[in-house]
């Protein structure tokens, strides 16, 4: 009884590896010409983009890695020096200030991706200019930020705050500088069109990365900054 | 010289897409939304409202995630399982943190 079920799934199995190749040949076969099309935006068999789905499945795992990062800062937030806690050190106004630019970016980012929807590469590559500008001022604000509290004493080494809190919001920091660079080789690519398949999904891709970056930022914000430990 | 992308393989979601979810002029009315959120969410860091402090920073603190997450990444609008992926893994982070967390704070005591 056992050994047929697995017989029959292996024989099922067996038939979609096969139906599949036969796709992929024909696909191959009729598109010819049309190079982009094979190796772009390949779609899975439940008619969805694979690169989509794949970038959607990586935005999940990265919820685990800032959730972790977020809740070893929640943990040692109170482990500090007397003079060298949240309440000292905190600029409000001048974070406020950068998350409002971040905020920004994520609406230039969406006119990026509405852009090319309607194929208007120039103000596509307006937009993501623009988005690009504006992210590298977060980053600037943010790097001018670790400055004064080094300045002020706050080591990556000096507490368990300080630890949790650089390494929390440094990550998110190179994001966002990763970000930057995805948004800077886009514009690049598609000066030259270079870009395989989609252009469209391309730009997506890398404006939901950048929204990730936003609404990670978006709880840094509150947990870290706004809500005193 | 023609200012458009040319791409021959513009996928059938694509073309869908096109005519859903909201246009130019209501992502600019979203970011303003999302603004003057986070300017009441400064003015109550700074403002005494007592018990009510954690909650309704907390409170803003979602809608703003959500906004973001389900206008500007599309996910309102777009297929069910591109969500779901994400929120799978949301939603574990939420629960193994919160779980953790309350395990430190169980010992703690």
């Amino acid at each position: 009884m056992s050994e047929s079920l697995i017989t029959d799934t292996v024989k099922d199995a067996v038939e979609i590896v096969k139906d599949h190749a036969n796709d992929v040949h024909e696909h191959d076969v009729h598109a010819g010409d049309d190079h982009s099309a094979v190796h772009g935006g390949h779609h899975t068999s439940l008619g969805l983009s694979n690169t989509k789905l794949a970038m959607w499945l990586f935005l999940g795992s990265e919820c685990l890695l800032f959730g972790g990062l977020i809740s070893t800062y929640m943990l040692y937030r109170n482990r500090h020096s007397e003079n060298l806690g949240p309440d000292q050190l905190w600029d409000i106004p001048f974070t406020s200030a950068t998350s409002f630019v971040l905020l920004t970016s994520s609406l230039t980012m969406v006119l990026a991706v509405s852009a090319a929807n309607r194929k208007d590469l120039r103000n596509t590559k307006i937009y993501l200019g623009v988005t690009a500008l504006l992210g590298g001022l977060f980053l600037a604000g943010q790097i001018y930020e670790f400055t004064v509290f080094y300045r002020e004493g706050l080591g990556f080494t000096t507490s368990l705050f300080s630890s949790s809190f650089f390494t929390l919001t440094g990550f998110h920091g190179v994001h966002v500088s990763i970000g930057i660079i995805m948004l800077v080789a886009m514009i690049a690519m598609l000066s030259k069109e270079k870009v395989s398949g989609d252009d469209a999904e391309a730009v997506e891709m890398v404006g939901l990365y950048w929204h990730f970056v936003d609404v990670v930022w978006i709880i840094i914000f509150t947990l870290v900054y706004l809500i005193p430990a | 010289m023609t200012d458009t992308l040319d791409t021959p393989s513009v996928r059938g979601d694509h073309d869908a897409k096109e005519h859903h979810g909201p246009s130019d002029m209501q992502f600019v009315t979203i970011f303003f939304i999302l603004a003057g959120i986070t300017a009441i969410e400064v003015a109550v860091s700074y403002i005494d409202i007592g018990p009510f402090f954690l909650p309704v920073l907390l409170g803003l603190m979602v809608v703003k995630f959500f906004t973001v997450v389900l206008y500007f990444m599309h996910i309102k609008f777009d297929n069910k399982l591109f969500g779901r992926l994400f929120y799978i893994g949301l939603g574990l982070a939420v629960f193994v943190y919160a779980a953790a967390l309350s395990t430190f704070q169980f010992f703690a005591g």
